[in-house]
């Protein structure tokens, strides 16, 4: 994994204008001032209306200490009729991060990304008419330093306890129930010589009666042994299990229930 | 302290090569103005006590202003030899730390320990004859392993004062007790929790404690490879030796046990507000956002550490929370 991003470093690093370097060629409506809006614009949102949206929170922190697990929450909440939701950090090696359905969770989703440099991180949140809603923020990550992960050390286990779900519901004080889960996984970005990408592909959250919660399409940047923070509102599931299912790029199922 | 360590972009030798390269690059239209002059960190030993000297770095984080002279180091000198307590952050450090030893007394350098293996307290090595150098066996062993990665990341957040250090990895092993080196009578206490290995040194003579990173004064502690349980009951060990005076990792030097119980109330907040955080189910973005109480807001650096120290802890509290097998 490190040596994956160690490649990807030397990409960007020759490959791209540093942010600071280009910031003439930003359009004038990013607020986050980025040289890449143009290329993300048309990556993602090709003809569909797009806005910018203080509606749309992403939050993490200024300055990334662990690039390989920088902490990224949004909160689409203030939107109604969230229909999809979007990430992406336009200096990223890989740009998107994930995307997710909320279904009947909240429009909002905890997670971690490995980050190569500064970037913007952004969310996209598409409402039922359509239209895309943007927020973001920076992450500054060559400024503080990063920690040393013990990424290599736990390698063993991933053969062990691949796909494995450890997860736990807390009641929320309005009623509602926040689900936090991880999933035992590598999440190998494929950049690096003779590791080939190995990442989940899709998480779906599903109460008791089969209606859909959510459902997470981590992409490669989400960090390795991927930990979701997901809230759903009262009255959506009573005190039955919930299921999670899905599977990696390799076909390799996920599988598993959370009890409250 | 905060081994700043190991970016992505900071494995090994090719990523060094691909920084050098990058920084020698960035700095043609600067380096007219670096002259040599410039990279001098004003070492001035102070006297403590008889034979006994502090170098006192300042209380804040490695930058391209403080050149990574952030940390205490100190040296006793003995009737045949000088004891120095840990290097620094850099090559210019050491020999800087070497020459000012040298302005005090003419004696020879006879022993050289690296406390633990955080970079700013044993990349000036190189000043140093490598049969000098001596640590506790895990902190050679993580010098070893974890070196060159802090190396790479002191060059990218200090700068030019690096220029031309490199990893020595002490070769000496050291084990605890009471030796004599130079003619000084030293105990060394090997403890832990701040990292894996913390020499904690007591000179006779002087009562002159040299307690390394374990603790920390009017400056939040720094935690990427702490073991706060481990740490706390160190502090406690260090509560019950008796001294004349202390001599942080980091801040200035004490008569008294106050910076130790700083340090324990500070790190019993963190490992409390934690293990809260894990049990309510807090996202990791949301224990970022939570503000430090007022009753540390006088430590140095408080707000970023305490950051920082989420980003160090916080997982290992989740899975514990989440109930993920060990
Ligand atoms: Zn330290």
């Amino acid at each position: 994994m490190r040596f994956a991003w160690l490649t990807a470093c030397a990409v960007l690093i020759f490959g791209v204008l540093p942010p600071a370097a280009a910031e003439r060629a930003a359009p004038a409506s990013d607020p986050l001032g980025s040289p890449r809006w143009g290329d993300m614009q048309r990556e993602f949102f090709r003809d569909a209306r797009v806005v910018f949206d203080d509606r749309v929170k992403v939050s993490a922190p200024v300055t990334a200490e662990d690039a390989l697990n920088v902490p990224v929450a949004v909160d689409a909440t203030a939107l109604s009729g969230v229909e999809e939701v979007l990430v992406f950090a336009d200096f990223n090696p890989i740009v998107k991060a994930l995307s997710f359905v909320p279904g009947r969770a909240r429009a909002s989703l905890g997670f971690r990304l490995k980050l190569q440099q500064s970037t913007p991180v952004r969310a996209a949140a598409r409402t039922a008419d359509g239209l895309w809603h943007v927020g973001g923020t920076w992450v500054n990550t060559t400024g503080g330093g990063c920690t040393l992960p013990s990424t290599g050390a736990s390698s063993p286990e991933w053969d062990l306890r691949l796909n494995e779900v450890t997860a736990r519901r807390w009641p929320r004080v309005d009623g509602g129930t926040r689900l936090r889960l991880q999933v035992t996984h590598p999440m190998d970005t494929g950049l690096a010589a003779g590791i080939p990408v190995f990442h989940i592909d899709e998480l779906r959250i599903t109460a008791d009666d089969g209606s859909m919660l959510m459902t997470i399409h981590p992409a490669e940047p989400v960090a390795e042994n991927p930990l979701f923070t997901i809230d759903i509102p009262p009255g959506v599931i009573g005190e039955a299990a919930l299921k999670v299912a899905g599977r990696d790029n390799n076909g390799n199922p996920i599988r598993a229930e959370v009890a409250p | 302290m905060n081994p700043p360590s190991l970016c992505p972009i900071g494995v090994g030798w090719p990523a060094r090569a691909l920084l050098a390269l990058l920084i020698s690059l960035l700095s043609i239209p600067f380096s007219p103005a670096a002259s040599a002059a410039e990279f001098d960190y004003r070492l001035a030993p102070r006297r403590i006590a008889d034979g006994v000297y502090v170098l006192i770095g300042r209380t804040e984080d490695f930058s391209l202003a403080n050149g990574g002279n952030i940390v205490n180091t100190g040296f006793v000198v003995g009737t045949q030899g000088v004891v120095a307590i840990d290097t620094g952050s850099s090559r210019r450090y050491g020999e800087q730390m070497r020459a000012a030893i040298a302005r005090i007394t003419p004696l020879p350098v006879v022993l050289v320990i690296n406390t633990h293996h955080h970079p700013d307290h044993f990349l000036g090595n190189q000043a140093f004859a490598a049969d000098t150098l001596a640590a506790l066996p895990e902190t050679i062993r993580a010098i070893e392993a974890e070196g060159p990665g802090f190396l790479d990341n002191m060059y990218r957040l200090n700068g030019d004062w690096m220029r031309a250090t490199e990893v020595v990895v002490p070769r000496r092993a050291l084990a605890a007790g009471r030796i004599n080196a130079g003619g000084r009578e030293l105990e060394l206490i090997a403890l832990g929790g701040h990292t894996v290995a913390d020499l904690v040194v007591l000179d006779h003579a002087s009562g002159t404690l040299f307690t390394a990173d374990l603790v920390f004064n009017g400056r939040a502690p720094t935690t990427p490879h702490a073991d706060i349980t481990q740490w706390l009951q160190a502090l406690d060990r260090l509560e019950q030796i008796s001294f004349r005076q202390l001599v942080p990792g980091h801040g200035e030097v004490a008569a008294d046990t106050a910076p130790i119980a700083d340090t324990r109330r500070y790190l019993r907040w963190l490992a409390q507000t934690i293990r809260d955080g894990a049990e309510q189910g807090l996202d990791m973005t949301e224990m970022l956002a939570l503000p430090v109480p007022a009753t540390h807001a006088e430590l140095a650096e408080v707000a970023s550490e305490y950051r920082r120290s989420i980003t160090h802890l916080y997982p290992a509290a989740e899975r514990a929370a989440l109930g993920v097998p060990r």
